[in-house]
């Protein structure tokens, strides 16, 4: 049977970068191909050559054994082939049919091309296959990010696809709209559309993948059928070799009576004042914190960093109260946060490494005002060296990193101030399998020496596999405290879902 | 640097059509004036500059400069204050009238443009009531200061001096010192800015307040120049100019960039186009015509050699039509 879609041997070269050599892939219709790579592996790239955004150097494309060029989107399109980008592209303010159908809206009218309003009824036939329960006239604004996703397979279908590519949907999904995503990529895969998977969620890999192809260093590193598809499969032939011990967490023996040194006390909500939240970090612990989208975790990482303020409740450091109105408050007491979505709050993108590094530590790096570039720089290598952050050199612009070193250049801003409570919101995702193994290693190191770390994320293997207690948060309120032992993913879930502690 | 040599090129090809055009243009008076005015304008250029750098605009500095150089005007003949006093007072006018932008932008979140564009009414009405829409100027009072600040017409142009001794500081402030850094972190990424510790809100109300006291500061050197305000006519349109002049030096209005050097040669051009335009014998009823279609020009190309859009173009047409 030939194949919907081949590439053979397709390169592509940036100025400085070899992104793709030789790589070739197929996918057949009716078929889930997963493909994983780490970062910069030239997984991106590689959709991007059979979405039409950009030209393979070398290499052919075949369509149903035909040799095609895509030159542009359009182009792509017209074979059937959709790509779906993390970073979904709606336009908010338009309605989900004026989305589905944006920029082939049928017209009536001639030449005065006025709407009809037809869109209305052939989205909603296709919002329905997608089991996308809303009104076709409910603005994207208002829909759940899951919901968009939706809006976008939509708008795929709608344009007759036969091949849809979707760079890791899941990345900003709850469990529930994951699952419910994966029912539609089922649906879809049997009315024979062949679907391109890219994700770094090994998990959902194993799940929804017919076929995984894993490449590395912009070269194919091999493929795994249907049967051999696990974890440590996958993970072998991302990183070319076994990864010993993945979470390096030494549990030193935190003695149970040492003093806290950050205490949070009945903290509330405005919007929910029956929810209270109390909890503390010792030094040298690592502290999980679970729970679902909108729980109100990174609420509540950014009130005790100041940047929202705190109505209700105390924060204490060292048993002292600590007066917060703002970041400057907590930066001067040590408590640092690396936010969660590290391109858009933790970096200025346009700014260079060295720039990046120092921002937060300009208040030191200056006699009456003006920058002591020779210091700046001093720090920057310093950091660079240390953290063993991958760039040309500190004036590289930090947007050309890729993710695992971005999240590193996040960390050493604050870590060459010394901290001593460091919150880490979700802070490995997007980010390949090597620079996540020497993150979680610098967490270790971290506490062991003194520091304490309140790790939220919502990837509970990693939540597993470094925290020693976890706090789960469910509606604003914190819904537990599991300890070490016996933590399972079924009690937190249970907990973040609002279960009680007992079954 | 890369960036400015474009725009230098430019000023250049200006500048040569200019001589070019007929003898009077290379005389020295003709230079003297052209110094005077770029040195003048120049310092609008930089004040709203350093607002566009954090991400903002200040539509309101062309009505600035009209009340305050009509209160100057009023506040030295009518009140008979001192000229230092009388300059400290308009200094503080404008600092607090910046002071009030930047309240309402960052502790409001209103957008900088309404508040900005309400002002430009605002002040404008004020100097036109204040004035009973009399035009004031000072005859022939305080010849020694407006010598003084003048300076003769056979010499380096005095507000020229002036200007590079502002530029001098404000390239410090901008290109040395930390609160320049974090005006640039501000327009590149605000947020970022804010989790980095950057009290982003006080940076961009010092910006407001520097933009507007610098209207205020041209607003007196105005006087000293031209000997009375217009309170319905005097600094009509020079926002636009000096957000052109900035824009045109490399200040994107998305934030994040410019350089003093940048928007002191593009107010050079903004400030020598219509001269070379005059000195060519052009009616000067084309001038707005031709000075619009320039900025064009320089966008487009700045756009199309910065932004690649050639090359890709040339990419995709050699693809499309078989190399």
């Amino acid at each position: 049977m030939t194949p919907f879609l081949e590439a053979r041997d397709v390169s592509k070269s940036f100025p400085g970068v070899q992104a793709l050599s030789e790589v070739s892939l197929r996918v057949d219709s009716g078929e889930v191909l997963a493909v994983v790579g780490e970062n910069g592996a030239g997984k991106s790239t590689l959709m991007k050559i059979l979405g039409g955004v950009q030209l393979p150097d070398a290499g052919e494309l075949f369509i149903n054994g035909k040799s095609v060029r895509l030159l542009t989107v359009k182009d792509a399109e017209r074979q059937g082939i959709v790509l779906i980008h993390q970073e979904l592209s709606l336009a908010d303010q338009l309605d989900v049919a004026g989305n589905v159908f944006l920029g082939r809206e049928p017209t009536w009218g001639g030449p005065l091309k006025l709407l009809d309003s037809r869109i209305y009824r052939d989205a909603e036939t296709i919002t329905r296959r997608l089991g996308l329960e809303c009104s076709p006239r409910t603005r994207i604004a208002d829909l759940t990010v899951g919901q968009q996703q939706l809006v976008e397979i939509a708008r795929a279908l709608s344009l007759q696809s036969r091949l849809l590519i979707l760079d890791e949907p899941t990345s900003s999904l709850t469990e529930r709209e994951t699952s419910r995503l994966f029912d539609v990529l089922r649906e879809l895969k049997s009315q024979g559309i062949a679907i391109i998977y890219i994700s770094h969620r090994l998990k959902e890999v194993e799940v929804i993948a017919d076929r995984v192809s894993v490449l590395r260093d912009g070269k194919n590193a091999g493929e795994l059928s249907k049967t051999e598809i696990s974890h440590e499969a996958i993970v072998r032939l991302m990183v070319g070799r076994e990864l010993k011990q993945f979470y390096p967490r030494h549990r030193p023996d935190v003695p149970a009576d040492r003093a806290p040194l950050l205490e949070v006390a009945d903290l509330r909500w405005q919007e929910k004042p029956g929810q209270s939240i109390s909890f503390s970090l010792k030094p040298g612990e690592v502290v999980g914190m679970a729970g679902l989208m909108g729980s109100g975790r990174t609420e509540l990482a950014e009130t005790l960093f100041g940047i929202r303020p705190l109505r209700q409740g105390e924060v204490r450091i060292d048993g002292k109260r600590l007066s917060l109105r703002g970041p400057t408050q907590a930066i001067s007491a040590g408590i640092y946060l690396a936010p969660e979505d590290r391109r858009v709050q933790g970096l200025v993108l346009s700014f260079s490494v060295k720039h990046n590094l120092s921002l937060a530590s300009l208040d030191r790096l200056n006699r009456f005002q003006m920058i002591c570039k020779g210091q700046e720089t001093t720090l920057a290598n310093d950091m660079v060296e240390q953290l063993r952050v991958r760039t040309p050199t500190i004036e590289q612009r930090v947007e050309f990193l890729s993710g695992g070193n971005q999240q590193k250049v996040v960390l050493a801003k604050w870590l060459c101030r010394d901290p001593r409570v460091l919150i880490l919101d979700e802070p490995t995702r997007g980010i390949d399998v090597g620079a996540r193994s020497e993150i979680y290693g610098l967490m270790d190191r971290l506490a062991q020496e003194g520091l304490a770390i309140l790790m939220i994320s919502s990837d509970l293997e990693e939540i597993l596999g470094m925290s020693d207690r976890v706090l789960v948060m469910h509606e604003g309120g914190l819904a537990g405290a599991l300890p070490r032992d016996g933590l399972t993913e079924e009690a937190i879930m249970r907990l973040a879902t609002g279960g009680g502690l007992e079954r | 640097m890369k960036k400015l040599f474009g725009i230098f090129l430019f000023l250049a090809i200006v500048y040569i059509l200019l001589l070019v055009s007929n003898p009077g243009a290379r005389s020295f008076r003709n230079h003297f004036n052209l110094g005077q005015e770029i040195g003048l304008f120049s310092i609008l250029s930089l004040g709203v500059g350093m607002v566009i750098i954090t991400g903002g605009i200040d539509l309101s500095i062309g009505s600035v400069v009209g009340l305050s150089s009509t209160l100057l005007a009023i506040l030295l003949v009518d009140e008979e204050y001192s000229p230092l006093e009388a300059l400290a007072v308009i200094l503080a006018l404008g600092a607090g009238i910046g002071l009030i932008h930047g309240l309402l932008i960052t502790k409001l979140g209103l957008q900088p443009f309404v508040v900005t564009l309400c002002g430009l009414f605002i002040y404008r009405g004020a100097a036109r009531w204040i004035s009973g829409e009399q035009n004031k100027g000072l005859g022939i009072q305080f010849p020694d200061l407006k010598a003084f600040f003048k300076g003769s017409s056979d010499e380096f142009p005095r507000f020229l001096i002036f200007f590079l001794v502002l530029a001098a500081i404000m390239t410090v402030f901008l290109h040395l010192s930390v609160y320049g850094r974090y005006l640039y972190a501000i327009g590149s990424n605000e947020k970022a800015a804010r989790y980095s510790g950057v009290k982003t809100d006080r940076m961009k109300i010092l910006a407001y307040v520097l933009c507007s006291t610098l209207a205020a500061w041209f607003s007196f050197l105005y006087l000293m120049q031209y000997n009375s305000a217009q309170p319905s006519d005097t600094g009509n349109f020079y926002e636009l100019y000096a957000i052109a002049g900035a824009v045109l030096g490399g200040c994107s209005l998305r934030g994040g960039e410019g350089m003093v050097l940048g928007i002191f040669i593009g107010t050079c051009i903004i400030r020598i186009l219509p001269n070379a335009i005059t000195m060519w014998g052009i009616p000067s009823n084309l001038e707005f015509m031709i000075i619009g279609g320039t900025l064009l020009i320089g966008a487009i190309m700045d756009e199309t050699i910065r932004g690649g859009t050639w090359r890709g173009l040339l990419t995709r047409l050699r693809a499309r039509f078989g190399r």
